[in-house]
Formats: C-alpha cells, sequence, structure tokens
C-alpha cells in the first residue's frame, strides 16, 4: 500500500511548502513516539493528569429494555470532558520532543480547542486556537475557557465560519510558523501522517476496552458503536478490534435534521469521493468539486469530511456505517439520563441512538459496547432550546 | 522545448523577465473577465494564469481567497472557464495556465480536463495542492495533451527535493517566495536569494517567482543570477482591479 494511505483513500495533498513539516511529524512519530522516556511520560499523563483507565459501565435498566447487555466506555469522565484530551496530550507531548514551542490547532465546537489548550499550559507550550467565528459565538462558554487556559483564540471568518474554514487558517499558519510550531490535528483525518498519528494516541480506548470486556464478561463485546465526525473517537474505539472479526463495528453518523435535502454531516452514508484538507476521503461536496456546507446538532459532528481509514473500512465493509436524524439523538441522550443517570454529549447520543433504534440487529444476550466519547454538560443549551419552553416548565 | 518555455526565453531575449500575471476565472464579474483578459493579452502579458475557484484554498491569502468566494457566487466552475477558452481559442497571444486545487479538477475528470483544456488553448496547469507523491495520474493526463503540470518550490524546499522533481518538471518553475500564503508584501525574506539560486542548480527550466509580487523595485536587491525570469502577480493586480485601476495601468509599471 502506498505511504499514507489506507486503501484508495488518504494521501498527502498540501501545499509543498507543508511537506518538510509533515515529514519531520512522520519522522518524530517513528523515532520519539516509541522511546521508553516517551511512553512512559504519556502514560503519565494519561494516568494521573487526564485520569485513565476509564471505565466500562453496564446499563442495567437499559439491557432490561433491550434485551441485550449494553456497555459504555467512559470517556466523558476524562479531564475536560471527552476523548479529545488523549490525542492532545500525546501531540502535545510530542511537540515537545521534536523541541517546539507552539501547538496551533483548530477547533469546531471547542473541545479539542479545550484540550490542546489544557495540554499545552500542563507542558508549558504556547497555544493558539484558530475557531471559525461562528462557532465562536454559538460555542462562547468553550470559548473562555481557552482563554482561562491561556490560549489565544482567533475567530476566522472566511468561507463558512466553521471548522472546514478554520483547518484552512490552521493550515495557512502553520506554513508561516512551521519552523517552532507543532499543528494539534484533532481528529483522524488531514494529511498523512495525522490520520495514523491520532489512531496512534486514541486506540488507548480499544486496548482498555478489550481488557476491561474480557474482565466483566469473559469474551470480546459482539459488537462496538461509536459516532463519526472526523472519526478520531471511532478509530480509536475500533482500532483493537478491526482484527477480531466477530466482534461487530458500528459507525453512526449524523443525519441533521432528516428532512429531503437537509444539511447533514454523513459524509461516509451520503457523500461522494474527493480531496479536502490533504486526503482522499468520502465528501459533501457539489458536483463542481466544491465542499458543501454541514450541520449536525451536535457540534463535534459538523464536518463535512472523514477520516480516510473509515472510508477505507466502509468500502471494505469491516465496518458498516449508518446514520440517526436529530430527534433521535435527543431522545437518546434523555432516555440515558433518566435511565442510567448518565449525561452524555450529544455526538456520543448518536451512536446510543442507533443501538436503541435497532434492537432486532443485536441478539438476545449479547454484549454490546458503545463508546461514549464525552460528555453533554456542553450541549445543556442545545437540548434545552431544542425541548423548548414546555420542557423548561416542566415541573415546577 | 514547451511553448511556456518558449514565451519565457523570448522576453528574457528582449532583457527582461516574462511578465505573468493571475486573475481568478469571473473576476472582477462574469462580464468583465474576459475583456480583462483581453487587456492583459494586449499590454504585455506574456503567460496568464486564470484561477479556477475552490470553496477551500488552503495556500491562499485573503484576497484571492474572497476573489475565490465572489465568484463561485455567481456560479463560476471548472465547466465554465473551459467552455469559455474553447471558445476564445486562439484570440490570446499570451500562454495560458489554469490554477486551482485539486479536488474540482478531479471532480470534472483528469482525462477532460485534459481534453477540454487543450482544445482551449492551455498549456499549462497549478495545483497547489498536489506535491509530487500525489502528482501523478494528473500529470499523466496533461502530458497525453502536452500540457506541463507546473512544479511549485518554496524557501523550505531543500536541494534534493528540487531535484527530485526537476526529473518530471515542464513549463517553468514556480518559487514561491516567502513562507506564507498569497498576497501582496512590501518586501522579501533575506534567503530569497538562496532559494532562487538552489532552484537555478536544481533545475534547467525558467524559473518564475510568485506570491507577494507587487512593485518590481522589489526585485532590485537580488543578485543577476538570482533574479527571475518570470514574474507572477496575482492579489496585486486583484487588488488593484478592485480599486477601480485598469489591467493596462497596473501592467504599465511593469513593462
Amino acid at each position: 500500500m502506498k505511504k499514507g494511505y489506507f486503501g484508495e483513500f488518504g494521501g498527502c495533498f498540501v501545499p509543498e511548502l507543508l511537506i518538510p513539516p509533515l515529514r519531520e511529524v512522520e519522522e518524530a512519530m517513528e523515532t520519539l513516539l516509541p522511546k521508553d522516556a516517551f511512553q512512559e511520560e504519556l502514560q503519565l499523563l494519561l494516568h494521573d493528569f487526564a485520569g485513565r483507565p476509564t471505565p466500562v459501565t453496564k446499563c442495567p435498566k437499559l439491557s432490561k429494555e433491550l434485551g441485550f447487555t449494553l456497555w459504555l466506555k467512559r470517556e466523558d469522565l476524562l479531564h475536560t470532558g471527552a476523548h479529545k484530551i488523549n490525542n492532545a496530550l500525546g501531540q502535545a507531548l510530542l511537540a515537545k520532543y521534536m523541541g517546539k514551542r507552539k501547538l496551533i490547532a483548530e477547533t469546531g465546537a471547542g473541545q479539542h480547542g479545550v484540550a490542546t489548550a489544557c495540554a499545552a499550559a500542563r507542558l508549558g507550550l504556547e497555544c493558539e486556537i484558530y475557531m471559525g467565528s461562528e462557532d465562536v459565538e454559538r460555542q462562547s462558554s468553550n470559548v473562555a475557557r481557552m482563554r482561562l487556559l491561556n490560549a489565544k483564540v482567533h475567530p476566522v471568518s472566511t468561507g463558512s465560519r466553521t471548522l472546514k474554514d478554520a483547518i484552512n487558517e490552521t493550515l495557512r499558519v502553520w506554513i508561516r510558523e512551521q519552523a517552532t510550531t507543532h499543528y494539534c490535528f484533532g481528529t483522524a483525518a488531514g494529511p498523512h501522517p495525522f490520520p495514523s498519528l491520532v489512531k496512534l494516541f486514541q486506540r488507548v480506548i480499544s486496548r482498555e476496552s478489550k481488557v476491561q470486556m474480557r474482565e466483566h464478561t469473559g469474551s470480546l463485546p459482539d459488537a462496538v458503536v461509536a459516532c463519526v465526525g472526523g472519526g478520531s473517537n471511532a478509530i480509536g474505539a475500533f482500532a483493537e478490534y478491526l482484527d477480531e472479526p466477530g466482534v461487530r463495528l458500528i459507525g453512526v453518523e449524523a443525519a441533521g435534521s432528516g428532512e429531503t435535502g437537509c444539511f447533514n454531516s454523513a459524509s461516509l452514508t451520503l457523500g461522494t469521493p474527493g480531496v479536502l484538507h490533504g486526503n482522499y476521503t468520502m465528501l459533501l461536496q457539489n458536483a463542481d468539486g466544491q465542499i458543501e456546507p454541514s450541520h449536525s446538532i451536535s457540534a463535534g459532528l459538523d464536518y463535512p469530511g472523514v477520516g480516510p481509514e473509515h472510508a477505507f473500512l466502509q468500502k471494505s465493509g469491516r465496518v458498516t456505517y449508518g446514520m440517526v436524524k436529530d430527534a433521535n439523538v435527543i431522545a437518546a441522550f434523555m432516555r440515558l439520563c433518566r435511565t442510567e443517570g448518565i449525561l452524555p454529549a450529544l455526538e456520543s447520543s448518536h451512536a446510543l441512538a442507533w443501538v436503541f433504534d435497532h434492537p432486532q440487529e443485536f441478539a438476545a444476550g449479547s454484549n454490546v459496547l458503545v463508546n461514549l466519547s464525552g460528555r453533554g454538560d456542553k450541549d445543556l443549551g442545545i437540548v434545552t432550546g431544542y425541548l423548548g419552553s414546555d420542557f423548561m416548565g416542566e415541573g415546577e | 522545448m514547451h511553448s511556456l518555455e518558449v514565451k519565457i526565453s523570448a522576453a528574457k531575449a528582449a532583457g527582461k523577465p516574462a511578465l505573468v500575471p493571475f486573475l481568478t476565472a469571473g473576476f472582477p464579474d462574469r462580464s468583465s473577465f474576459w475583456p480583462t483578459m483581453v487587456e492583459l493579452d494586449e499590454n504585455g502579458a506574456d503567460i496568464i494564469e486564470i484561477g479556477v475557484p475552490f470553496s477551500d484554498p488552503c495556500a491562499d491569502g485573503p484576497v484571492i481567497e474572497a476573489a475565490s468566494k465572489e465568484v463561485l457566487q455567481q456560479g463560476v466552475c471548472v465547466r465554465d472557464i473551459m467552455h469559455g477558452l474553447m471558445d476564445r481559442k486562439g484570440l490570446f497571444s499570451a500562454d495560458l495556465v489554469l490554477m486551482g486545487y485539486y479536488n474540482p479538477f478531479y471532480q470534472y475528470g483528469l482525462e477532460k480536463v485534459a481534453r477540454e483544456a487543450k482544445e482551449g488553448g492551455v498549456t499549462g496547469f497549478i495545483v497547489p495542492d498536489l506535491p509530487l507523491e500525489e502528482s501523478e495520474p494528473m500529470r499523466s493526463a496533461l502530458r497525453k495533451e502536452g500540457i506541463a503540470l507546473i512544479t511549485l518550490v518554496g524557501p523550505n524546499t531543500s536541494l534534493e527535493r528540487m531535484k527530485e522533481y526537476a526529473a518530471c518538471s515542464e513549463g517553468y518553475v514556480y518559487v514561491v517566495s516567502v513562507m506564507g500564503v498569497t498576497g501582496a508584501r512590501n518586501s522579501f525574506p533575506p534567503e530569497l536569494e538562496e532559494t532562487l539560486l538552489r532552484a537555478r542548480e536544481a533545475f534547467s527550466l525558467p524559473i518564475a517567482l510568485g506570491f507577494g509580487l507587487q512593485d518590481p523595485k522589489q526585485l532590485a536587491g537580488l543578485s543577476e543570477k538570482a533574479r527571475p525570469d518570470a514574474v507572477i502577480f496575482g492579489s496585486a493586480l486583484i487588488r488593484a482591479l478592485s480599486d477601480g485601476q485598469s489591467a493596462a495601468d497596473f501592467l504599465a509599471r511593469w513593462r
């Protein structure tokens, strides 16, 4: 297979001026990252700072309702509230080993921005975050968190003023600042080596869950389900199971409102192949090859592309990808809150919703593991807004 | 010798760098784009680079990005540009080069792009997000029609890497003057001289300098050997046109 490719997908479609810094990252990934000192320091950060390992939690009431056993991998319990910290700490530490003094990163909802800002503060690196100006307005509390953590937040007001434009801008800045700066890319997409690097830092999710499921049930789960935007939590949740043919893997995309022709973020289910942000992958685009705006009720899935390995896993048939509408996502969010006392992120609620909506897909008594990639505190405004005034008045 | 090389050599023989304006297709608006092209052609442009718009132009600064966005809103697309060129074949004495990101060309179909480009009199392509390792499919589609895929190098491109490119380059070599995106700048970084000399060593093709050019005086500090054979200006021209200056006036100070 060609370097940086997953089947036909992936690659490194970037301006020549970005080839040297990408090669530098690739070299660091191959030489610095495997070193004992690096691995020990990363383990310590993940354990003592981020709160790993995260447990798997059995959901007794839901299991009874569904007829199979539902387990949750609790990435929501991590510091900063989502799996994003796994990658941010890994890349920040790598940047430090590479002798860089600054991190730059894009963020959509702000989760990756907050995780990167924390990692930078912890490791003594400068940090600048690029965020679409529309997102800056929609996610003002995360902007405040980043600023408190001493990161500079730059609103990006070009293009559609959302995540994809923030990535464009961060790539531009990286051309200029590559000598001193590492681009801490937030998801398992982008140019080679980012899809592989981010997977390396996220595979800890399935490394842990494999051992934990064996401890709890004596065997591997029958299915693993994760939401897919760019696809970093999903690739981490799937990685250790890819070579276990007995484990079904299911990725869930955001279908948007579900009306015909509505904006969505389901590039695998509804998109076509093309090149964006340095890789050949599945994209939401028009017939002229212009990228379409995406939409999701969960800002963290709101992206018109997807990591190239997911495009490959879809084509090879190893992973099945489905999608879920906004209304079902909200219903799943509520159901988990009320039956199990866990408040999931809207992103992760997509994975839950798919399981709730397709109980017939799972045999009675089987073990189904959902990657609960983040917690929902950040989504309260969106959820209460969606439910409207009836809900807010309820019980008062 | 490729026709792009011939054009640049002819300017060189006349003792001046070849002039290579860049204009986003459909800019300033659909009705005045082609007349502006004619004006550039009649006022000394040796090669004209036509910008093909893309929604996500990650190597461009704010001026060209805004121009791309504007023309996309007017519905400009690859098909339009190809048909516009085919309708005007033979009208321009300058060589024509299409510059744009990979995805719109890829979706149009690489062979169709190459065929229609040739039909429209295009002799070169510049695709800024297609580095050497990813360039083969497009390069071979273009080569079949005798069209050059122009190589881009910059201040952080090593001599070794330039030599890898030299083995398959045609037309001219586009030297990016600064570590950054497109957009006019007042001065060049001190390492520009070295970058140009490195390119001279690696390539036997003419050297064109772009990114940041707005005034011929910017070249004064360069040694004779480093001085480019062609100069490319995009953002400065687009800004001048936006400010109501004519293409002819803009070119006058470069002639």
